[in-house]
């Protein structure tokens, strides 16, 4: 153990603890920027720089190392000078309109500048000096250089995080900046819309980008129809925003927001995501029978999951090679979007143009996946509007709704009957877990062999999972697969998602079937969901995701009532004729650069 | 203050048999060489002054089996063309040092980093060490150098910046700790050196510790080759025993009508002529990589000042905040003072700027900043306003 | 027109394909090409299996591996102190009208590029300029016209 002293308080830590996280132990707060759980170290921004008594300079106390009698002060008047220069320095190259920005109040530069740089500033305006670009070209995030204060957070994530890197840092010095390849715009580079450098960028930088006005126009034409459907992360994250701690449930609470907001229909997502693995898992069946028995040689194994837009247009980027590999069943947001404008509209008998199709999502890159071409096979643009977690609650604020004192409700019928393992598909292992319980029991006409359902498994935050199940006791039409062990993986976090692809690229896979999210820890990390989002902050979601299961009365998506109902009257049976037509999709090889 | 008049000393440049040299360090034992170099005094003569002695003896008290030694050839400082001059004309003592330090830390390997603004010599210093690698051979010791070029970015010649660079990444310096001895290049321990301080440790292997410790003061050992340019009759290079004032020096160098002198290039201090008598150059008064530049009373100390904070605010790495945006608020600064859109007493918020630099940047880069600005402000501040 | 497929391949076998094979990479496109085309940054990337903002960003890090245009003859006047003092005002000058393009230019027949640059290591001659890696010092604007003459029959 190493012994310090920090603002004359003793404390013993582990060796290579840094002086910020000793300070936190003794419950010093020591203000950070460039910092994130989720990222290594940088040392950058220097705002969390203390004196060392003996050192000739202030020390950064986020990647300084304890050391044996040390002696720390976190709050001299030199470092109190040293913080408001820096603070004031990073203000001087950041356009503060802060009133207009989308980030006022959620700010963290803007917080700093609470605490030590309020009143004249010091410095000279440094923005107009530079020839700031606003890059609005990706459908699902806007980058405001004027506005990056250089902490490379979002560098760090893409790098770290999801192995992409489509920003670097370039230039040297007055002219550093955060770029994509030459520059070009985030549309035409290999980005793919993940939006975690947008959960963790400080400033406004980097923000979705935002459809709220859009959606209320919608509610108030009193032509249009609006219907809402929500995602299963939503519901265990949105309290963050709204004064609940991490990982407090609020989907009852949820449902009656959405309807005193004014939307007409309020639906749920998940009821797309028991569809999802009945048209998935049918689709495995399928692929492991042509493979299995007929040996044909033109269908491609493993199987990819195809929920997570952002893991599509990875694989469509980096490893095209292997598009035949990804299941063609949409994602439940997309096919919520092509029945909502079909099959919806003919149950509820409205004029399909009438309808407003909306989706609250924990993620950015579903607004881009409901702006792709494939994605309008109700004859309309499947998904009109796709609104963040975060941009839900800010309408539930502008709207003055007392969202703590809300009576729950129910979602409205025909797509609003969710089960269990719809909601599970909001956590990494999750839409294994559903298909496991819904194969499974089509293949043995038994339920998986696991106590209370829970594969666990396949769950937690490990960043690859493997599990083989072992099938025995198969139905007559199943015989082919009796005793077979299928072995599945689960990536979430694209880094995690190119281990398994490199694997594959090798020929050394040995998997059936793979789920990928390209959030760390599946949709409750999306991108679009409340900031900060850490590991801690995930595992409080994660939690609450499989409490909501647990207290769901059906927990296996061949039970889904509403399910059942719109084979029977409308799609016959999965991956029919017509799920080929509104639930499915093909992909598009693009360039890694 | 003990004090040396000013006396040429032929070191560096003397004509030596490398091989006579080598064979004697190599019979040494690692801690015969480290104790050699500590008993000499000499400090690094890159700038930083750090003594060569104690690194060696840190990089070889560390277990890992591969090091590396590097010399650092990314001479950038405005003002120091002397390590150009050392490659050019003895290339055989700067691989022999590094084969010595090779032999004291236990490293096999030696990288030179040759800032690419001096690729034109690569030819003949790549034919240089065809012969030193054959000699060393013969000698049957051990010991491979390769060369990695840089492309222009003065911030690679700090240590770490160089190793992220060697490594193929942007030249952004590192945290320290570790320190390059624990963890420098591919993360194996390193003594990254000065080219000249490499060639000086051959020297004091071939004279012995004694002879070199006589020159120079208590502080500053040995001698120095100084880069001289400017306002002078007699711009170039020069082996000078350290520790004579600023005076002496002008006496030799000067033009007559000397008004400053900057010590130590960009990053260096500004000396006004009432300081030459009282300045000595070395570290106990300016320290210097061997930049000396002179300045005739002809010449404005705002388009000096001005001229190094452009070439601060381009060459910032930019990672960090002091330096990428304070380098840039200086330069704006007294441009704003010097047209009177600012009141001038803007100098002094700019002064507390610099300082904030000092102590609050990452890197030596824009903790050395403030040095020319707070000397050329201090002294010329009627020349910045008016 | 130069194969930058068949460079950047001849390139990597020659500095291997680990990342710290990027800088010479880059450097020999510089050599043979002048500076870094988009198609040669993404064969690059290709090769050592990196991201191309990532070679772009380590590129535009380095002055001499420059990602814009450049002629074949890459003139960079040093802008620093005594270069400044010694006349490099003349010698820019000089260059401008001789090339009829401003610092920062190509030639339209992308023979020569006028670049001013940091500190060149020739202080104790100035004003001094390079003209790809060959430094040419204690330059008037007689001696500079002379020498680019050189270049210009040389094309």
């Amino acid at each position: 153990m190493i012994n310090l002293n920090i603002n004359n308080q003793r404390i013993s830590v582990q060796p290579g603890t840094t002086v910020l996280d000793a300070a936190k132990k003794l419950k010093i707060n020591i203000p950070t920027l460039c910092n994130h759980p989720d990222l290594c170290v940088a040392g950058n921004c220097r705002v969390c720089v203390v004196e060392q008594t003996g050192a000739k300079t202030l020390i950064a106390a986020c990647s300084m190392p304890v050391s044996e009698g040390m002696d720390i002060h976190t709050n001299t008047l030199k470092v109190r000078n040293a913080r408001k220069h820096i603070v004031e320095l990073l203000l001087s190259e950041h356009r503060s309109d802060c009133t207009k920005c989308y980030k006022n109040q959620k700010c963290e530069l803007q917080a700093l500048a609470n605490e030590f740089a309020f009143g004249d500033t010091i410095f000279l305006d440094l923005v107009e000096d530079h020839h700031y670009s606003i890059d609005r070209s990706s459908p699902s995030f806007i980058k405001d250089d004027s506005k990056c204060i250089h902490c490379q957070r979002c560098v760090r994530t893409c790098t770290q995080l999801q192995y992409i890197s489509a920003i670097a840092v370039a230039n040297k010095g007055a002219h550093q900046k955060i770029s994509s390849f030459h520059d070009r715009p985030m549309s035409h580079v290999v980005c793919t819309n993940c939006g975690q450098c947008v959960n963790r960028c400080p400033t406004g930088a980097l923000v979705e980008k935002t459809y709220i006005d859009q959606v209320w126009d919608a509610i108030y034409d009193p032509a249009k129809h609006v219907v809402v459907q929500t995602a299963p992360a939503v519901r265990v994250a949105l309290g963050e925003d709204l004064g609940y701690d991490p990982g407090e449930r609020v989907t009852g609470k949820l449902v009656t927001a959405l309807r005193q907001l004014g939307f007409d229909s309020i639906l749920d997502t998940d009821f797309a995501a028991d569809l999802t693995i009945m048209e998935e898992g049918t689709e495995l069946l399928t692929r492991l029978k042509k493979v299995l028995v007929d040996g044909d040689k033109t269908t491609s194994i493993p199987m990819f999951t195809s929920c997570s837009p952002g893991w599509v247009k990875f694989i469509e980027h980096k490893y095209p090679e292997f598009l035949p590999n990804l299941s063609t069943c949409k994602s439940p947001q997309q096919m919520f979007g092509a029945l909502a404008k079909t099959y919806f509209a003919q149950k509820m008998k409205l004029d399909p143009s009438k309808i407003v199709s909306v989706s609250i999502m924990p993620c950015i890159a579903k607004k881009y996946e409901a702006d792709r071409p494939e994605m309008r096979s109700s004859g309309f643009k499947d998904i009109d509007y796709v609104l963040t977690t975060r941009e839900l609650a800010v309408m539930i604020k502008q709207a003055g709704l007392d969202f703590r004192n809300l009576e729950p409700s129910n979602y409205d019928s025909v797509m609003g009957d969710s089960t269990g393992a719809g909601v599970i598909f909001g956590a990494t292992g999750g839409v294994m877990e559903a298909a496991l319980r819904t194969a499974y029991e089509i293949v043995t006409g038994r339920e998986v062999p696991f106590k209370n359902l829970n594969i666990t498994p396949v769950r937690g935050m490990e960043g690859v999972k493997e599990a083989t199940v072992k099938i025995e006791g198969c139905t007559a039409d199943w015989k082919f697969l009796e005793g077979a062990e299928l072995k599945v993986a689960i990536a979430h976090g694209l880094v995690n998602a190119n281990k398994i692809m490199k694997l594959v690229r090798q020929g050394k896979s040995p998997y059936h079937f793979v789920e990928i999210m390209a959030c760390p820890g599946g949709c409750i990390g999306g991108g679009g969901q409340p900031i900060p989002t850490s590991m801690e902050i995930r595992k409080n979601r994660m939690k609450a995701i499989y409490s909501e299961d647990e207290h769901m009365v059906l927990r296996k998506s061949h039970e889904n009532p509403d399910v059942i109902a719109i084979y029977k009257d409308f799609l016959g049976k999965p991956n029919s004729h017509v799920s080929h037509e509104l639930l499915h999709t093909h992909y598009t090889e693009r360039d890694n650069y | 203050m003990e004090k040396k008049g000013l006396t040429k000393v032929d070191l560096i440049f003397e004509t030596i048999d490398p091989k006579e040299v080598l064979i004697k360090a190599f019979k040494m034992s690692s801690g015969d060489i480290i104790k050699e170099m500590l008993d000499s005094g000499l400090k690094g003569r890159g700038g930083a002054g750090f003594p060569t002695g104690l690194k060696w003896k840190y990089a070889a008290a560390e277990k890992e089996p591969e090091k590396y030694i590097v010399c650092n050839a990314d001479e950038g400082e405005p003002g120091t063309f002397k390590d150009r001059e050392i490659l050019d004309r003895v290339a055989y003592k700067v691989y022999g040092g590094m084969a010595i330090a090779g032999k004291a830390i236990s490293a096999k390997h030696g990288i030179v980093y040759l800032r690419g603004e001096y690729r034109f010599l690569l030819p003949q210093l790549m034919k240089e060490l065809e012969k030193f690698h054959k000699m060393i051979g013969e000698i049957g010791y051990d010991f491979k150098i390769n060369y990695c070029l840089g492309s222009g970015a003065y911030i690679c010649g700090e240590e770490s910046a160089l190793f992220e660079s060697v490594e193929g990444s942007r030249g952004e310096p590192r945290n320290k700790p570790p320190y390059p001895t624990t963890s420098g290049v591919f993360g194996k321990p390193t003594s990254i050196n000065n080219v000249e301080t490499l060639v000086t440790t051959m020297m004091i292997i071939k004279h012995g510790a004694a002879k070199f410790y006589e020159l120079g003061t208590k502080d500053s050992r040995g001698s120095k080759v100084f880069s001289v340019s400017g306002d002078t009759p007699t711009p170039g290079i020069f082996e000078l025993e350290l520790g004579m004032s600023v005076q002496e020096f002008v006496t030799e160098f000067g033009d007559g009508d000397t008004k400053a002198v900057q010590v130590g290039g960009a990053s260096g201090f500004c000396v006004p002529r009432k300081k030459f008598q009282n300045t000595i150059i070395g570290f106990e008064g300016v320290p210097t990589g061997g930049s000396m530049k002179l300045f005739n009373s002809s010449r404005s100390m705002y388009n000096v000042l001005h001229n190094y904070l452009d070439f601060f605010a381009e060459e910032s790495c930019g990672q960090c905040t002091p330096c990428r945006v304070g380098c840039q608020q200086l330069l704006k600064g007294v441009e704003k003072v010097k047209k009177g859109e600012v009141k001038s007493t803007y100098l002094n918020e700019l002064i507390k700027l610099a300082d904030t630099m000092k102590i609050a940047s990452k890197c030596g880069l824009g903790q050395s900043v403030g040095n020319a600005f707070r000397t050329i402000v201090e002294n010329f501040r009627e020349e910045i306003i008016y | 027109m130069y194969n930058v497929g068949n460079l950047v391949k001849e390139l990597s076998e020659k500095h291997g394909r680990e990342r710290e094979s990027l800088m010479p990479i880059l450097q020999g496109i510089v050599e043979k090409h002048n500076y870094l085309t988009d198609e040669a940054m993404v064969e690059v990337a290709r090769e050592l299996d990196i991201s191309a903002a990532e070679v772009y960003g380590t590129a535009s890090f380095y002055t001499f591996l420059d990602t814009d245009v450049r002629g074949k003859y890459i003139i960079r006047i040093c802008k620093t102190i005594t270069c400044s003092m010694k006349g490099k005002g003349e010698i820019i000058q000089t260059l401008e009208d001789m090339l009829k393009i401003k610092v920062g230019e190509t030639t339209s027949d992308r023979q020569f590029s006028l670049i001013e640059t940091n500190c060149i290591g020739w202080c104790h001659k100035a004003p001094a300029i390079l003209i790809n890696e060959i430094p040419y010092t204690e330059l008037t604007p007689e001696k500079t016209v002379e020498i680019i003459k050189g270049y210009m029959q040389k094309r």
